[in-house]
């Protein structure tokens, strides 16, 4: 059809090329959104903490890291990171752009799901905090015990949406030419003249899995407004 | 650290020096970001309204298939789609510069995020708007045009601000296919000077006004267009 010609693909081009790059899109996501998420909520209470040499600081973080393209965190961050850092990691010289993309989307993520967390944080009445106040807790025991959980799992369908965005961004590791999913394709594309056909299947993959991924987020949404 | 900014009045080898390539990459970072504005505007206006249309149910449904569509698949993978894989299939596109190639991976891509914002600033609208119109006697495609459209739009201006703001970073992904935008100067700027740290800031600071650039353009809409007796969100001063 178009001539197009899908049949090189077999699972062995798949599991030789496709398979590696996949896993590190998962690792990458999954690593991103969990030390962006508590980098982030860092910087939330410190935006939010009131004290000027605290929330400044993360405030110039995370305006600066939200007006700068994600390509050029990516590139800075493969550029500034000195290689002896990667040395000291254990096979860190053989993977330099992969640590690098793990260090910048955490950096860079973070100034995303800062701001998630801090409207969070923000929608929780002052009666829940004037109620922990009032059982004699400290600003921590506060956050910890009655904000802070209310906050995120009023907030967790819209940082799930966060993460099927920071998933597909995964793809621009392309820039430091690190081994991702669609390096994977692209790479057995080029070996076997296809490239037409590898980026139509790795466009197949990005769409059902973000597909999916939104779809069970919207159902989750439905059940938490259910349960409040 | 030793900067050397000297750097940007050092030759290219074409003739031209660093700065005057950057601004030439400037130039063509905010070509492909306005004309992918256009076409994000034009397309997810559209699409978005057809979201909302009450007795089209193929049309709504072709609407959202749209929106899904671009919105599911990475803006890169995108544009290698619109550069190998659309082509292909279309002869006559072959001959095509990528330029215009990225404009409509980009524009169709942002047109998404704006339909959706469309729709959302429809579906806003209290019913008795829709209501009036039809009491008036109007066909659906009037009272899109003189009831619902002038209000949506006004309503949905911050966020397309913030999607306009998207656009322009997004516009960097460009440099995948070889179009001369700021981070492909940067990369290859990077590569022949081995000047990272100056190169990346100035890009960078580019960028960053750039974007501020167009936030105040918004700000300024939105202040223009605004409807009389209602507020724009955070010019009172203060929250809660």
């Amino acid at each position: 059809m178009f001539g197009l010609d899908l049949s090189f693909l077999s699972w062995d081009i798949i599991s030789k090329f496709v398979v590696k790059g996949f896993w590190f899109s998962i690792q990458l996501t999954i690593i991103a959104t969990i030390g962006g998420i508590i980098l982030g909520t860092i910087l939330a209470l410190m935006r939010l903490s009131g004290k000027n040499f605290l929330s400044a600081p993360a405030a110039i973080y995370v305006n600066g890291m939200r007006s700068v393209p994600l390509v050029m965190v990516i590139l800075w961050f493969f550029l500034l990171v000195p290689a002896g850092f990667y040395a000291a990691i254990p096979g860190g010289a053989n993977n330099r752009a992969e640590i690098s993309a793990i260090i910048t989307f955490v950096a860079f993520e973070a100034a995303y799901f800062s701001e998630i967390m801090r409207a969070g944080i923000q929608s929780i009445s002052q009666g829940q905090v004037n109620a922990g106040r009032a059982l004699g807790m400290t600003y921590s025991q506060n956050m910890k015990l009655i904000i802070l959980p209310q906050a995120f799992r009023n907030m967790v369908p819209i940082l799930l949406t966060q993460t099927i965005i920071l998933f597909q961004d995964t793809s621009l590791v392309y820039a430091i030419g690190a081994y991702d999913l669609l390096k994977g394709f692209s790479t057995a594309g080029k070996i076997y003249g296809r490239p037409e056909e590898a980026y139509l299947l790795a466009a197949v993959v990005y769409f059902v899995m973000c597909f999916g991924l939104s779809y069970m987020v919207k159902r989750l949404q439905t059940k938490i407004a259910i349960i409040r | 650290m030793n900067w050397d900014w000297r750097v940007f009045l050092n030759d290219d080898g074409g003739g031209r020096t660093y700065l005057q390539w950057m601004f030439d990459a400037w130039g063509w970072t905010l070509s492909v970001a306005g004309a992918s504005w256009v076409v994000a505007m034009v397309v997810g206006a559209l699409v978005g309204t057809l979201r909302t249309l009450p007795n089209s149910p193929w049309l709504v449904k072709l609407a959202n298939a749209w929106v899904e569509l671009f919105r599911n698949i990475p803006l890169l993978v995108q544009i290698f789609i619109w550069y190998f894989v659309v082509p292909k299939i279309f002869p006559f596109m072959k001959g095509l510069p990528s330029f215009i190639l990225v404009v409509f991976a980009l524009g169709f891509f942002t047109s998404a995020r704006i339909a959706e914002q469309f729709r959302a600033g429809i579906q806003a609208l209290p019913r008795g708007q829709r209501y009036a119109g039809m009491a008036m006697g109007f066909t659906t495609a009037q009272t899109y045009r003189y009831v619902l459209l002038p209000m949506a739009f006004r309503i949905i201006i911050p966020p397309l601000t913030s999607e306009s703001m998207n656009l322009l970073k997004n516009s960097s992904v460009a440099f995948a296919v070889s179009i001369a935008e700021l981070t492909m100067f940067a990369m290859q700027a990077q590569e022949e000077t081995s000047r990272g740290i100056e190169i990346y800031l100035a890009v960078t600071l580019v960028y960053a006004a750039s974007a501020f650039a167009v936030n105040r353009i918004c700000a300024f809409v939105e202040k223009r267009v605004q409807i009389p007796g209602t507020v724009i969100a955070g010019a009172s001063g203060g929250g809660h």
